[in-house]
């Protein structure tokens, strides 16, 4: 027998995106029902790196680096806040994100593009060139190839899988999170929508889709589009060492707990999430190029997951104009984006209107390009 | 805890842990070597300082941690024992200067 859920709102992915997003309607007074589909998706949200990064992206898209930038202001409150609401420690810290350049010519070009977005992104966008010499006393252990860096002090890091947690762990009782419901149908059904998920019905008058991949099949559903492609990334932790090393880059972070996640390896393969040695080496020989010492740590797990990403790399973010109420986000920095998602987006979606400046991400705007 | 071991005509071993002369048994695993000595802490973990003894023996839980001849973080279950070796507790993580 069916069973029908009446909400103001419903989500559809429980991934970080989507659970910033049921967190922040539930923030706003909202009732709101939370569907994800069981352990045989692919999930991003328990396979990656955990910066919250800001460094470098968005240039030639001043509204995605001035987005980025908001949410990691946003983010110190934020994780003290998910903290006093469930007690996780997401494990966030910002002490500012290192990207390594290794040659005089990835230098200035490197240092050229970040000047661009100091001058074009509104709200500024602060960095440092550093010569080696000025990087010494940080890494004093630094690979002889490394001429520079970049340093911005808006990146930081978290832990992910905690972040996660505590978003679940506040909206338990509060949000109706419904697991191993994966949704199979998305129907306008007066103002509101009705989503089918196996045995459970839910009628919302508002629907968020965050199914990460599954958004391609979902949107279209409301006359929307993510036009979404899964690109792998791998990632190797080393057993815990010590003494902690105060640095945070773009590839290589030390964790809480003291283990070493190296990381950064893209590859367009589909659908599979298979770890290899191949890359694994690649990966590890980047980081000990920068850091020689690392040559020495015991390597204790690898994993693949799968990165959610749009023809041109930035978010989507759009209310259907056929159908007002339903909503597509995706993107693929889940862990940087959560605090923008949970207090600036979900405040927008419960609004019924999304600012100006999330404009540049609508869905449509492969459309002439996919022919 | 305490181990009995059942007779064999292998050959018998020497090699110290913490400095300690321990005797062992040709073809042992230094985990099996530590335990049939009475050892009952092979590490702390590093996080939380709690107590270890290796669980599976067969190189799968990464419980029994020891150092074994200067290098850190070694699985005892996974090493045969040898005439000579110095093994340690493994009190802390590895040290890597990066
Ligand atoms: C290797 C790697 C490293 C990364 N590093 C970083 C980083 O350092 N910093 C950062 O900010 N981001 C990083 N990311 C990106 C980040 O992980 C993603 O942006 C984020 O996890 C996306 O979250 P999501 O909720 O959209 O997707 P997912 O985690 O994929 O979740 C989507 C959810 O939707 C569910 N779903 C799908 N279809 C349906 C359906 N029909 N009905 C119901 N539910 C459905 C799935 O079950 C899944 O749980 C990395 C990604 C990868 C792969
Ligand atoms: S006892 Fe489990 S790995 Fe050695």
């Amino acid at each position: 027998m069916t069973v029908t859920i009446k909400v103001d709102a419903a989500v559809v992915g429980g991934g970080l995106v989507g659970s910033a997003v049921a967190f922040g309607l539930m923030e706003r007074g909202l009732s709101v029902a939370l569907l994800d589909e069981g352990d045989v998706a692919f999930r991003a949200s328990r396979g990656n790196f955990g910066l919250v990064w800001v460094q470098g992206k968005g240039d030639g898209r001043w509204q995605y680096a001035h987005w980025s930038r908001r949410s990691a202001d946003m983010w110190p409150g934020f994780a003290e806040d998910l903290k006093a609401a469930c007690g996780v420690d997401v494990e966030y810290d910002k002490p500012g994100g290192y990207y390594f350049t290794m040659s005089e010519d990835e230098h200035r070009t490197r240092g050229e593009s970040l000047e661009r977005m100091r001058r074009e992104v509104p709200g500024g966008y602060d960095f440092e060139m550093l010569r080696r010499n000025q990087l010494l006393n940080i890494f004093p252990g630094l690979g002889e190839e490394v001429i520079g860096a970049s340093w911005c002090p808006h990146d930081g890091h978290a832990n992910p899988l905690s972040l996660l947690r505590a978003f679940h762990a506040t909206m338990k009782g509060r949000v109706r999170h419904l697991t191993g419901a994966g949704a199979s149908s998305v129907t306008p059904e007066g103002s509101a929508f009705r989503i089918e998920a196996g045995s459970t019905s839910v009628l919302a008058g508002k629907v968020v889709l965050a199914a990460g991949l599954g958004n391609r099949d979902l949107a279209p559903m409301v006359g929307l589009r993510a036009e979404v492609k899964p690109l792998k990334g791998q990632i190797l932790v080393t057993e815990r060492l010590a003494p902690k090393f105060g640095g945070l880059t773009l590839n290589v972070r030390q964790t809480g707990d003291g283990t070493v996640m190296i990381g950064d390896s893209h590859e367009d393969v589909g659908f599979q999430t298979e770890a290899n040695v191949g890359i694994g080496r690649n990966i590890a020989a980047r980081a000990i190029r920068q850091f020689p010492a690392l040559a020495q740590a015991g390597l204790v797990r690898q994993w693949a997951a799968l990165r959610i990403m749009a023809p041109d790399g930035y978010p989507i973010y759009e209310q259907s104009a056929t159908h007002p109420g339903a909503f597509v986000v995706n993107c693929h920095s889940g862990v940087t984006l959560a605090a923008a998602h949970a207090r600036s987006l979900a405040v927008q979606i419960a609004a019924g209107q999304l600012e100006p400046l999330l404009d540049p991400f609508h869905g449509a705007r492969f459309e002439d390009k996919i022919a | 805890m305490s181990f009995t071991r059942t007779p064999t005509a292998a050959r018998s071993v020497q090699f110290s842990f913490d400095g300690m002369p321990v005797q062992a048994r040709e073809g042992d695993s230094v985990a099996a070597a530590l335990l049939a000595a009475g050892i009952d802490r092979f590490r702390t973990t590093p996080k939380q300082g709690k107590p270890r003894l290796p669980y599976c023996m067969m190189g799968i839980c990464f419980d029994c941690l020891l150092e074994i001849d200067g290098e850190a973080n070694r699985q005892g279950c996974m090493v045969e024992v040898r005439d000579g070796m110095q093994v340690r507790r493994q009190d802390q993580s590895r040290e890597v200067r990066l």
